[in-house]
């Protein structure tokens, strides 16, 4: 029995997801070994390499790896399989999008997106988009597991040295070609990993209004986020959405405002550590989750919760 | 071309999931179904480009019991030629799933496959992936656009990071996110012509597709509560509670 888990990386350095992943996959079994798949990627695979958890690293290194597509990472990880009990992964769009391919080669179904290792071989899962926990026990010999990187700690990042060990290249898959990659670049924290999330909702009224929820995100070094009514009503772009379509975010504080909390936004942030609600709807489902809510109108409470805040000699920046 | 589109019957997303007492599952008695709402985008876009001119039929697969019929129905409803119900009972896991899709697909020949990237059941997001390995086609996840170039599709990504590009040579699969397209209604005349179209029924068991699970779903439970919360009477008591009590700003 050995895990091996798929490194996630932008060729320079490990995505900070990773460690998460190690944490989980080492909870499956401790003779853990990581691979890294990419194009000159030396960098990031000595980083990997300094995981205490991390026992083995296995480098792959070839030019149509440089864009991460599932059709050529694939048939490496398979033939790696080999040697392993379980595969393990994120589940992020990179683990999403990669991981089935690997199981449906293997002949293993695959479990999705586990909060919990409750043994080698047993998990726990959301379903329902959170609204049911299922406890799923995997008979496959090789098991393909992707894990949700914010129900587990990430691991030490420092002090150890594994041996790293490279590995041919597979074949190009010719049908599938990488274009381009356009990131959204901000000044902000990620809204994955934000440690304070500002959301907005359809109770904004309008693209402009959401500069309150900037204003408020500036006070506290926050990420911006929104519900999917807000984005669908085009007042911010699809990448802030929280919720089951969108990020799944566990910030220590999470202030949705003008959002009523429909499930698949309540999926998305319930498990954050303190929740305030500002909404002026009193029976407003999102109440049934905030820690603190204030029943106000936003436009008048939103303003005085920025003076407040100015008041405050604690903001963080 | 031909666009074979897989939708899946689930309980409708408005529904509010409720666990059964006995821990083995979730109430699905008596719960409004719909089709899972990305296959909905599936459909609306395999019609679109039908629409276009640029594909000549669209089909409509489904695997599950009986009722999964319905859930054809309206995609004949809003657009797609002919059906397929493929009749199986109990959990059918996505590997299961997309080896009996693998068998429809050698049947019809199609040169895309489209599909919603997750079902909002079971949350799994596997089965295009699971499809596409089993048919060595290339794969184009979570697309909020799709352009057709000759034999070729422009597919853009929502990824973590934004967006991603590529390009896919046709055989292929497509799976399709929310912002892919906004689905149409189905119209009265358009619900009284789908239920002249015909939906053909395979059983699963006749495709030679060992379908029984290979997970064993021990309990389902209702996730841990939040303890209730206070409601606060002003902006001032709330700046007060989250820097003294909650201790976040």
């Amino acid at each position: 029995m050995s895990v091996l888990l798929i490194a996630e990386h932008n060729n320079k350095e490990l995505k900070p997801f990773t460690l998460n992943a190690v944490t989980a996959a080492s909870q499956m079994d401790t003779d853990l070994h990581a691979v890294i798949i990419g194009s000159n990627c030396g960098d990031a695979a000595k980083k990997l390499s300094e995981l205490p958890l991390v026992k083995k690293v296995i480098q792959v290194e070839a030019a149509h790896y440089e864009n991460f597509v599932a059709e050529n990472f694939a048939p490496v990880i398979v033939k790696l399989a080999e040697s392993y009990s379980h595969v393990v992964c994120s589940a992020n769009t990179f683990g999403k999008n990669l991981m089935p391919r690997i199981a449906a080669s293997l002949d293993t179904s695959q479990v999705s997106d586990i909060i919990k290792v409750i043994s080698a071989d047993t998990f726990l899962r959301p379903i329902y988009a959170g609204n049911a926990f299922a406890t799923v026990k995997s008979k496959d010999p090789k098991k393909c597991i992707t894990i949700r990187p914010t129900s587990f700690d990430p691991c030490e990042s420092s002090g150890g040295s594994a041996q790293i060990e490279k590995v041919e290249p597979s074949e190009e898959f010719n049908n599938t070609k990488f274009v381009k990659r356009e990131e959204i670049k901000s000044d902000r924290p990620e809204l994955g990993t934000a440690r304070v999330v500002v959301s907005g909702g359809r109770g904004m009224q309008s693209g402009d209004n959401f500069k309150l929820i900037t204003s408020v995100a500036d006070k506290l070094n926050a990420a911006i986020g929104a519900s999917r009514a807000a984005v669908d009503a085009g007042y911010i772009s699809n990448d802030h959405q929280v919720g089951q379509t969108g990020k799944v975010v566990v910030p220590d504080l999470y202030i949705a405002i003008g959002i009523s909390g429909a499930i698949q936004h309540l999926a998305g942030m319930k498990e954050s550590k303190v929740i305030v609600a500002i909404n002026k709807d009193g029976e407003a489902p999102i109440f049934s989750v905030a820690d603190y809510g204030l029943e106000a109108d936003l436009f008048e409470a939103v303003p005085q919760f920025i003076e407040e805040l100015n008041k405050l000699n604690t903001i963080q920046k | 071309m031909k666009i074979l589109v897989a939708v899946k019957r689930v309980i409708d997303y408005n529904v509010q999931v409720r666990v059964k007492e006995d821990n083995t599952g979730v109430v699905t008695e008596n719960v409004k179904m719909s089709t899972n709402p990305p296959d909905d985008n599936a459909i609306e876009e395999a019609v679109k480009i039908k629409e276009s001119g640029k594909a000549t039929e669209v089909v409509a697969v489904s695997v599950g019991e009986e009722k999964a019929q319905e859930t054809v129905r309206k995609a004949l409803a809003v657009g797609a030629d002919r059906g397929i119900l493929i009749k199986a009972d109990g959990i059918l896991e996505p590997l299961a799933v997309s080896k009996l899709l693998q068998k429809i697909v050698e049947k019809e020949k199609p040169d895309l496959v489209f599909m919603g990237k997750q079902a909002i059941d079971d949350d799994c997001n596997q089965t295009g992936q699971m499809l596409s390995a089993l048919l060595n086609w290339p794969q184009a996840t979570f697309a909020s656009k799709i352009e057709i170039k000759d034999k070729k599709l422009e597919v853009t990504r929502e990824i973590d990071e934004g967006l991603e590009t590529i390009e896919i040579n046709i055989p292929a699969i497509v799976t399709c996110d929310l912002r892919l397209n906004e689905p149409r209604y189905a119209s009265l005349p358009n619900i009284m012509k789908a239920k002249k179209k015909p939906i053909e029924q395979i059983n699963a068991s006749d495709l030679g597709v060992d379908t029984s699970p290979r997970i064993e779903q021990i309990k389902v439970e209702e996730p841990p509560k939040r303890k209730a919360g206070i409601k606060v009477k002003s902006v001032a008591e709330l700046v007060q509670k989250l820097k003294n009590e909650a201790k976040v700003i």
